[in-house]
């Protein structure tokens, strides 16, 4: 089901998207300010769709595929502003934002035309274990974008030819410390995700499904991401190999948030 | 421009509101018409800029004089308070007695230009788009400078006050609209944005110079300006590195310990002249260890080359050479010229618009001088007829009230012109025969005594 809350979110985030372009090759004060007010503005119009949902089916979306990549979508966006504000660049979005607007796209042409049914799970702990699992997701998304920035950067610098657009991405340790930030905030979400998931089923059902695939593979994420984080800095690894490790972290990512849930798990579904 | 302004300065040119156009005009050489040799011998101090200035105002030849003089160009700028012909021939005739210089060694070699060409001409100056290197940021400082020496030594009025304001301000759209200034233009500058592109903010890093090449000068003052922390010069001779150093506001370092001064430094400059490579990959190779792996920017400004092809492959550190950074130069250069169209579209709407301001100035003298016309004339027939010889008949009460209808007519007249000229800012261009109706009306001095 698609409503015009959501349409109104792609509008501002695709006008956002050119304005981060623009930004990118003709860096003005007001095109980059407009570029985030307008992301900002989609973010308040994708906030009020994913509520109006939230109504109707009186859960966090995550029942459906529909629900889950829209919150994915919302919380990738929002992860990404808090990066930008917090490091003060802004030539990542054009580069973020599309991922945004695929995400969203996808998930307006996937949403069944019929009303969304309640799903059987819901309760404030259990929104919150999803709603953080899905940030964790969206923080390791954006660090595999940078991570890809990087090595592109890199290799250009190592050719020693660069082009219009080389000058205005972040510098190479800029980008390295803004991959560390989005990779904390993965970390710390997954593993508060993940306890008050722990919590949540224990409660419910009275012990811990510590042999679901689902949390095999959240526990082989939470790993390979703390090796990142712990060799980042290591004289041997930092620079482009971390980037590169981190971007192949991301693909584990993909398998559990797609894969593991479709095909391994019987009680995860699009989360 | 508000009313209040054209009138302030209408008035404050006291005759000069009265009078008919002001005309700026220039005359001037640059890098493109006059060789170096002549440049040289044209160029002006400041002192003498402001002498040269105080001359031609006290001379009578203009009302208003500013010299802008750089090391690519010497220009001064004129604003005569009527319509003169002959002010660049009578500008040239001065520019060539105060630097001793016969008249046809400037001939072709010196630039004239007036009114429009005039102003266009000062707007791309500022903008960059005249200079030697395209959207160089140095000339709009130098600029700037060059006009607050004249508004302090009181030799500009307001025209040329409002058109160096303008120029300014072009100057600083140019730049932060267009990518004119953007991006390195020189092989020091961009082996310094090379770095930061690695390391973004430069401030407190460290950074070692190896030989002594002006391009490595160049390269320290760069990092000097983005607050490097630490700075060692390395140098075959100890005695040039001390002097180096001294100079450069670093430490020196003995020659032979080049291989220990590479464990620290997060930037290397090399600028050795030699047929061998002075650091080898095995040097940088050894040194990384004692880095912890931390990125190291070399920049090779060497040729023959510093550094050993070789060392490109050292994981984590990236190395420029003199190609590299002439090929960045070149992409660069490019990316300006094709700015060029957009400054131009912003130099030719400013220059329009002080063109309009121009010619508001002049309606508001135009409106003043009729004002003064019609009041003289009405004095004239009043004298004659009521309050003079032949008219005696006319009481104290009656000639004050012939005095007060009489005034009221006039500012009846010129009230609607001038409310017009007032709010009417598109009416200030198709105004352009403000001479016309001058001479229509007989306004001009020599008018009143032909009558």
């Amino acid at each position: 089901m698609t409503n015009w809350l959501d349409v109104l979110a792609l509008c501002f985030y695709v006008v956002s998207f050119a304005f981060y372009v623009l930004d990118l090759y003709h860096e003005r004060v007001w095109s980059g300010r407009m570029a985030t007010l307008l992301l900002i503005a989609g973010l308040v119009a994708h906030y009020y769709a994913l509520l109006e949902r939230s109504r109707i089916i009186h859960a966090i979306p995550y029942d459906d595929l529909y629900g889950s990549m829209s919150l994915f979508a919302w919380l990738l966006a929002l992860t990404y502003l808090g990066l930008e504000l917090l490091h003060r660049k802004r030539a990542v979005g054009s580069l973020v934002v599309p991922f945004v607007i695929f995400w969203l796209i996808v998930a307006v042409e996937v949403a069944p035309s019929s009303q969304p049914h309640a799903p059987a799970a819901n309760g404030a702990l259990f929104a919150l274990h999803i709603t953080i699992g899905i940030l964790a997701y969206a923080a390791f998304a954006i660090s595999f974008l940078l991570s890809l920035i990087y090595l592109i950067q890199n290799r250009i610098l190592r050719r020693g030819r660069p082009g219009l657009a080389f000058w205005r991405f972040p510098a190479l340790e800029v980008l390295e410390r803004m991959s560390r930030s989005s990779v904390g905030i993965g970390l710390v979400a997954l593993i508060v995700g993940t306890s008050l998931g722990f919590v949540w089923e224990h409660r419910l059902t009275g012990h811990f499904a510590t042999a679901d695939p689902k949390v095999l593979f959240t526990l082989l994420v939470l790993a390979v991401y703390a090796i990142y984080l712990a060799i980042v800095r290591a004289p041997a690894w930092r620079g482009a190999r971390a980037a590169l490790l981190c971007a192949c972290n991301f693909v584990i990512v993909l398998f559990s948030y797609t894969v593991v849930n479709l095909y391994f798990t019987n009680f995860h579904r699009f989360f | 421009m508000p009313t209040e302004r054209i009138e302030k300065v209408a008035s404050s040119r006291g005759e000069g509101g009265m009078r008919g156009r002001v005309e700026v005009a220039l005359i001037g050489c640059n890098h493109t018409s006059a060789p170096v040799e002549l440049r040289e011998r044209v160029a002006f101090t400041p002192e003498q800029a402001l002498k040269a200035a105080s001359e031609l105002r006290q001379s009578g030849i203009i009302e208003e004089a500013l010299v802008v003089s750089t090391c690519n160009r010497s220009e001064l700028y004129g604003v005569s308070g009527e319509a003169n012909e002959s002010l660049p021939r009578a500008l040239m005739s001065y520019f060539g007695e105060f630097h001793k210089i016969e008249l046809h060694e400037l001939d072709g070699r010196v630039y004239q230009h007036v009114g429009r060409y005039a102003v266009r001409h000062l707007f791309r100056v500022a903008s960059g788009l005249d200079s030697m290197l395209l959207g160089e940021a140095e000339i709009l400082g130098q600029v700037r400078e060059a006009y607050n020496r004249a508004l302090g030594n009181g030799s500009t009025g307001p025209v040329l006050n409002r058109l160096f304001q303008g120029a300014l301000e072009v100057g600083k759209r140019v730049r932060s609209e267009t990518e004119i200034g953007a991006r390195p233009m020189s092989v020091a500058f961009a082996g310094v944005k090379l770095a930061e592109r690695i390391f973004g903010d430069l401030k407190g890093r460290r950074a070692v110079i190896v030989g002594a090449g002006a391009v490595a000068e160049q390269v320290v003052e760069h990092l000097r300006l983005r607050g490097i922390g630490e700075l060692r010069v390395v140098n075959r001779s100890f005695a040039r590195a001390q002097e180096l150093a001294l100079r450069m506001g670093g430490a020196a370092a003995e020659w032979s310990a080049l291989e220990k001064s590479l464990e620290q430094p997060d930037i290397i400059v090399t600028s050795v002249s030699g047929s061998e490579p002075v650091l080898t990959r095995a040097m940088l190779e050894r040194a990384m260890p004692a880095r912890a792996g931390r990125a190291v920017c070399v920049i090779d400004l060497g040729v023959p080359r510093n550094v050993e092809p070789q060392a490109e492959g050292i994981y984590n550190a990236y190395l420029f050479n003199i190609d590299h950074l002439g090929e960045i130069v070149e992409q660069n250069r490019k990316a300006r010229e094709s700015e060029i169209p957009r400054a131009g579209a912003i130099v030719d709407e400013h220059v329009e618009k002080f063109l309009a301001w121009q010619t508001s100035l002049e309606g508001a003298g135009l409106v003043q001088a009729l004002r003064a016309r019609l009041n003289a004339e009405r004095e004239a027939l009043l004298t004659a007829h009521v309050g003079g010889a032949n008219g005696a008949s006319a009481n104290a009460a009656e000639l004050e009230r012939l005095e007060r209808l009489t005034k009221e007519l006039i500012e009846r007249i010129v009230q609607l012109p001038e409310k017009r000229l007032r709010e009417r800012r598109k009416l200030r261009r198709p105004v352009e025969g403000l001479a016309a109706l001058r001479e229509l009306f007989g306004l001009d001095a020599g008018d009143e005594e032909k009558r």
